[in-house]
């Protein structure tokens, strides 16, 4: 069950994304098994899981690239398996991959893209300066993309994906391969896109620091949204403080941690954790309980990674690892 | 101007040719700015006109007692045309890799548009390459690298002969288009190279005249590509006697033509699949 900790989510009515029970297989392997949520307009949603975990798939299917097997995505009110050709007109879509052609220069892979999305002459030519402008390029224009770094080809290509002047926004992984300032740059002009024009964005990430700049989040874990909230109410909802115990013989001791305390520490590989409203008071209780069987022990406050150990049951990077 | 403006003014879709336009623009934009192509696309089968002409004139035995150099001309005229047009749809495995194809392909583009962009970008590379291979060619013999030859070529046939090219190169692009989409790796695209596409022009009249019997002649007989070549003789030749075994004129064309046609419909609607390879 997806564990809603949201509950006043937006109406269908209005929202920029809706999606409802969305399945997705490979041959006979399931990507995605009954996804629902919706994203409300003028908000910055972020779909967080490990590699693997159904995101990317989830982000094609809204691309259209993908064909909707069962279930519905609908965007800006228009149904993905129906009206793609409006979709596409409405949404910009930014890859992880560059989508840019290195061998042209800034100014040129926007004057194409431009005609892809019907805008010619004066208007595109307004609109290209417009947004090297805004996304500090106007000095590159004339550069050939090849010769740009990471970070600058990430912004030619979120330029790419601004010129149609689209509503909505899909980013897959945005901040994979930049360097902290370069990230730090994207983060604040996608807030400035969303409180300036209202658009409404939807990134994919498997990175926790990139979530945290989400207005709200869906945590995928092997094709199933298993939670969805504020990234506070998503740390809330884990209760109190998270104990980490390591041990050398974990089995014994979470045994005797219920025997003694009454509570029942989670088995994560190596290490028990435990989720308690007084951690501080527990770490001193078991550290003077058990001294010989616990070798170290750590006390901390939720992380969207204890978010989804809470959820799943098991570390963010098994998964990743499991796909191998 | 504001983008409030730019959504009252901008228009639903984009059309069908404004996509087709700036298609084959990048396709021409990219090619001049390698030049290693140009060179590799025109030198090759200059070379073989050359070495070939020289080492076979002894043996041939041609219609109208043609000379193998003047024989052979038109046939490197068509491998230009398919080299070029291969190289050119080499280029669809390239924009996927690179992550280009995935930006078209979410853009609100009609698939034909994809298609017809990719194709004539590559179709006007093909037939300016053969036309420069058309004048240069005969203007070897002065420096004695060709016997002296009646190419056939006039002021008077240029446009036939142009308007005929494009045909047959916008037929051969379309076929490589074909060839090239379900591709992942260039590796897979020059194996097709080895074993289809060539012997295609080997067996297309091109190389040699095709015999009145036997299982080759019916192999060239059902080849699309024959009918290109055939038609391309049949507007430069100034000689009747030299073309009248070839296959007539309106079925040079028609064939052309379907073909063509045949092979522009397969790769619109594997284009406008969605699927896990496009999705890639």
């Amino acid at each position: 069950m997806v564990q809603n900790v949201i509950p006043d989510q937006p109406a269908d009515e209005g929202a920029a994304v809706v999606i409802r029970d969305v399945a997705h297989t490979y041959g006979s392997r399931s990507a995605l098994a009954g996804v629902g949520f919706t994203v409300a307009s003028g908000e910055i949603f972020g779909l967080l899981g490990p590699n693997g975990g159904g995101k990317t798939t989830l982000f094609r299917l809204m691309a259209t690239l993908l064909p909707v097997q069962s279930g519905t995505v609908s965007l800006l009110g228009f149904d993905v398996a129906r009206d793609a050709a409006t979709v596409r007109s409405q949404i910009g879509v930014t890859f992880q991959s560059p989508s840019v052609d290195g061998k042209l220069t800034v100014q040129e892979n926007l004057r194409h893209q431009a005609h892809l999305y019907g805008l010619w002459g004066g208007t595109a030519t307004s609109r290209i300066t417009e947004l090297l402008d805004q996304l500090g390029l106007s000095d590159r224009a004339r550069q050939r993309v090849d010769e740009l770094s990471g970070g600058l080809k990430r912004r030619v290509e979120i330029a790419k994906s601004l010129l149609h002047a689209p509503q909505l926004l899909l980013l897959d992984e945005p901040s994979t391969g930049l360097d902290p300032g370069a990230r730090h740059d994207l983060w604040s002009y996608l807030n400035r896109l969303r409180d300036e024009r209202q658009v409404t964005i939807l990134v994919t990430t498997h990175l926790m620091d990139e979530a945290e700049h989400c207005d709200r989040l869906g945590i995928l874990d092997r094709g199933k949204l298993v939670a969805i909230g504020t990234p506070d109410s998503l740390r809330r909802s884990v209760g109190g403080d998270c104990l980490t115990v390591r041990s050398a013989v974990p089995e014994l001791l979470a045994a005797r941690i219920t025997e003694k305390f009454g509570l029942v520490p989670r088995r994560i590989d190596q290490d028990l954790r435990i989720e308690h409203s007084a951690g501080h008071e527990l770490l001193r209780d078991l550290v003077a309980a058990f001294p010989d069987e616990i070798s170290a022990v750590s006390l901390s406050k939720p992380t969207l990674e204890d978010v989804f150990i809470a959820q799943t049951g098991h570390h963010f990077w098994d998964v990743a690892k499991e796909e191998q | 101007m504001t983008d409030r403006a730019i959504e009252r003014n901008r228009p639903a879709m984009p059309g069908l040719w404004l996509p087709v336009y700036t298609l084959a623009h990048r396709e021409l934009t990219r090619f001049f700015r390698q030049r290693t192509r140009i060179v590799g696309a025109l030198g090759q089968p200059i070379i073989f006109w050359v070495l070939f002409g020289a080492g076979l004139q002894g043996s041939f035995r041609g219609p109208a007692e043609m000379s193998y150099q003047e024989y052979f001309f038109p046939g490197v005229a068509a491998m230009i045309l398919m080299f070029t047009a291969i190289y050119s749809t080499i280029s669809i495995i390239e924009d996927r890799r690179e992550g280009f194809l995935q930006g078209v392909l979410v853009a609100p583009v009609p698939r034909i548009s994809l298609v017809l962009g990719k194709v004539i970008g590559g179709t006007v590379l093909a037939v300016l390459q053969a036309m420069v291979f058309l004048t240069v060619g005969p203007a070897l013999s002065w420096v004695g690298l060709a016997p002296e030859l009646h190419t056939g070529l006039t002021w008077q046939n240029a446009a036939a002969t142009i308007g005929f090219l494009t045909l047959v190169g916008f037929s051969l692009t379309a076929l490589g288009y074909l060839i090239a989409w379900p591709m992942d790796s260039t590796h897979g695209f020059h194996a097709i190279m080895s074993i289809f596409l060539m012997p295609m022009w080997l067996l297309s009249g091109s190389f040699f005249p095709p015999g009145e019997s036997g299982w080759l002649s019916w192999v060239i007989r059902l080849n699309p590509l024959t009918y290109g070549v055939a038609g391309l003789r049949r507007i430069m030749s100034s000689n009747p006697a030299a073309v009248e075994r070839l296959p007539e004129w309106w079925v040079c064309l028609t064939v052309t033509i379907l073909a063509a046609t045949c092979y522009v419909s397969i790769a619109v609607w594997m284009t406008g699949r969605r699927s896990a390879h496009n999705a890639r």
